[in-house]
């Protein structure tokens, strides 16, 4: 009886576990896995106007990938620039100062300078105009 | 006979004559003036001219968002925020 007890005690643990592991990840970011892990591996990177590039050499699954994530972007930014009564670039480029400042150590972020930029523990290199 | 002579003196030392002529005088002056500086601003433009102008070996970066006013983006930064917030999927 104790060990039954004990079992299912040990499986629910290691359940729970599994869930408390798996879902916080699914929900934090609500990302694609494959747009996931081209972010973690710095194929993809975060530009200073408000959307995804290719900043390693890249390849046709990557390219459309990025370009959908663009659209449907495009797309949120535009509905959210007309109620703020904005430029859908103006607010992507906000967007884009926010995105960059929210990437992760080992993520790419295009600086300034035009440049891709590997984040680190450090504030990452923004645009001037960024509150 | 001395028509053409009188006709001549006259002419001479008509008074319009003569104070055109002392007005041509400072006139010579100014235009020598005016041809010197039209000079000098010649001889400046051939020597800004041949200013060489090398070609950046850098890639030109065109500035796209040269346009966007900061207070405009710090008026949509708590918006875009939220926006990012409740479209995870695609940020």
């Amino acid at each position: 009886m104790l060990t039954r007890m004990s079992r299912m005690a040990v499986a629910s643990l290691v359940c729970g576990g599994a869930l408390a592991v798996l879902v916080p990840a699914a929900m934090a970011d609500g990302r694609d896995p494959a747009y996931a892990a081209a972010r973690a591996r710095g194929e993809v990177g975060e530009k200073m106007d408000g959307y995804l590039g290719l900043s390693g050499p890249g390849n046709a699954t990557l390219k459309r990938l990025v370009d959908d994530l663009n659209l449907r972007r495009k797309a949120v930014y535009t509905e959210h620039a007309q109620a703020q009564y904005a430029t859908v670039e103006d607010y992507a480029f906000t967007s884009g100062c926010n995105l960059i400042a929210a990437t992760v150590p080992g993520e790419k972020y295009q600086g300034p300078d035009g440049v891709w930029h590997e984040r680190t523990r450090a504030a990452p290199l923004r645009d001037a105009r960024c509150p | 006979m001395n028509n053409p002579e009188l006709i001549f003196r006259t002419k001479v030392r008509h008074p319009l004559a003569t104070r055109l002529r002392r007005a041509g005088r400072v006139d010579r002056r100014r235009w020598q003036m005016a041809v010197w500086s039209a000079a000098t601003m010649a001889m400046c433009g051939v020597l800004s001219g041949c200013i060489t102008v090398n070609a950046p070996s850098k890639p030109i970066v065109i500035e796209l968002n040269i346009n966007i006013k900061q207070e405009v983006v710090y008026r949509l930064a708590a918006d875009a925020g939220k926006t990012i917030q409740n479209n995870k999927d695609i940020f």
